[in-house]
């Protein structure tokens, strides 16, 4: 008997049905067997103040800033004795290299002759949007080691820019080639398992497969420090890291 | 059709001096001393061209009046001599007036780069870099600390690549982003060059002085109006050029004592 309309509708049904239920398992699966990286950057010392940025050569820039902003090398977080803008990365004991690219846009965006965000981590081949919200030009010019060196001028008004980086590179320093006093810091890995510490000086990592890994922080000014977790599956593995500063 | 020709030229000629004895469009107030007879000597200067030029093209306009052709055949009368004698009398004119302003005019430069600056000039170091000007003023101690070129960092506001931590001399340096005078004392600056070439340029202050990389280029001037003055970069120099300026401002001696005890805290 020749297979009707109904019965090949039907057999699609069924299939479609087993494939949803297969695929919601494995993600919940997936999502229970992951864990957790997260925890606090410290800080033993004084934070030394940032300078004052004078931008008196861009007035447009200026305006924007009525209490000069000051340079970010060391950001104090709050409490007095946590830091902002510290990267914290997986840096060993990942197993395999074909992680999921993730899903959140990155932007930089040129804002009061400022960066924003200071630090700004991505992966691999990931898409990253420059934008410019000034009224004046600005010619971005990051500075790599194992990426490509590349600037690209972006009058006001132009589009977003979209760059990607194809290297691992932790801390590659950014500048502006007309605004001197412009600086952030970008940050590319192989692997989705980053975070940059917020204002309380915290930070978390998702999504972890159960293992034991070595955790690594960067610090523009203070540098690399390394921690060793283990992340057991739907928990959450502490990790700290503290900073003396002189 | 050559009548018309000689009441254009004629207009043209009246209305363009009638433009610079007018002052239509003029030099911005003068703000330094040296400035005053820096205009003296252009003046003098549009005086005697403006002088030679009314009379050389009303003469030429009067002569295409007066002989232009009639279309009636009659015989051209040429200037006994030929144009020989009329060459030699320009060139003695011409030359003897360009001599002049020449001797007149090098009082005027020589008093700005043949003299030593005052010993007791405020000096200021001027970095000119792609693309902005930044400024060190030496301290209580007049001494400017050595330039460290490996430690320049534009990131963390060194721009001069001072050594505060080795360097003694370094540590009353005054860095800032914009310049400030004193009225009615003499200041020096130091123009230096970081990466190419750049310009001050300083239109109240009757400066403009070019940044050659490798030298140390003094310019000395008093300033004696006060006022907020852009200084701006007129040597073309990359990609920011048309960015890179900064301001100046000449202030009184009070003022200008906050200003710098202002800038020494936020060092």
């Amino acid at each position: 008997m020749r297979t009707t309309h109904v019965q090949y509708a039907a057999k699609a049904f069924v299939l479609a049905g087993a494939f949803a239920v297969i695929t919601l398992h494995s993600a919940a699966t997936l999502a229970a067997a992951s864990g957790t990286i997260s925890g606090t950057i410290k800080v033993d010392g004084t934070v030394p103040k940032g300078k004052a940025i004078d931008m008196s050569k861009e007035p447009s820039c200026a305006a924007k800033h009525p209490t000069p902003i000051t340079t970010e090398q060391v950001m104090a977080g709050t409490g007095g004795n946590t830091l902002e803008n510290v990267v914290v990365y997986i840096s060993a004991g990942l197993q395999g290299s074909n992680f999921p690219m993730r899903t959140e846009p990155v932007t930089i965006e040129q804002n009061g002759c400022q960066y924003k965000p200071h630090m700004i981590v991505l992966q691999v081949n990931e898409d990253m949007k420059v934008v410019n919200s000034d009224q004046t030009s600005h010619n971005i010019h990051p500075m790599p080691k194992q990426n490509t060196e590349w600037n690209k001028s972006q009058p006001a008004g132009a589009p977003p820019i979209d760059a990607k980086f194809t290297t691992q590179e932790v801390g590659i320093p950014v500048k502006c080639n007309i605004h001197p006093w412009m600086r952030s810091y970008i940050s590319v890995f192989n692997h989705p398992f980053f975070a940059v510490s917020d204002k309380d000086g915290k930070f978390t990592i998702k999504n972890v497969p159960p293992g034991t890994y070595t955790v690594s922080s960067w610090q523009e000014t203070l540098g690399t420090q390394t921690t060793q977790v283990t992340v057991a599956a739907g928990q959450t593995a502490a990790a700290t890291f503290t900073y003396k500063t002189r | 059709m050559a009548k018309l020709f000689a009441i254009v030229m004629a207009v043209i000629t009246l209305v363009s001096v009638w433009i610079f004895v007018a002052h239509t469009w003029w030099f911005p107030t003068v703000a330094s001393e040296h400035g005053v007879d820096m205009d003296h000597q252009f003046k003098e200067t549009f005086i005697a061209a403006g002088f030679a030029f009314l009379v050389s093209q009303l003469g030429l306009a009067t002569f295409v009046w007066k002989y232009a052709d009639r279309g009636d055949n009659r015989k051209i009368r040429i200037f006994p001599g030929g144009a020989r004698w009329l060459i030699i009398l320009s060139l003695i004119f011409v030359g003897s007036e360009v001599f002049a302003l020449e001797f007149v005019g090098q009082k005027v430069w020589s008093a700005m780069y043949f003299k030593k600056a005052p010993q007791d000039s405020l000096r200021v170091q001027v970095l000119g870099g792609q693309f902005a000007f930044y400024f060190r003023y030496p301290g209580p101690d007049n001494k400017f600390a050595p330039i460290h070129v490996d430690k320049i960092d534009e990131g963390t506001q060194n721009y001069f690549g001072l050594d505060k931590s080795s360097d003694e001399e370094a540590k009353d340096d005054v860095v800032t982003a914009s310049l400030a005078v004193p009225i009615n004392r003499p200041v020096e600056l130091l123009l230096e060059a970081k990466d190419v070439g750049h310009a001050f340029y300083v239109r109240e202050l009757r400066i403009q002085q070019d940044l050659v990389p490798g030298m140390e280029i003094a310019v000395h001037f008093l300033p004696t109006r006060l006022g907020k003055f852009e200084v701006v970069c007129t040597q073309l120099c990359g990609l920011g050029h048309y960015n890179m300026r900064a301001y100046v401002e000449v202030m009184t001696q009070e003022n200008f004592d906050k200003w710098l005890a202002d800038q020494v805290s936020q060092q």
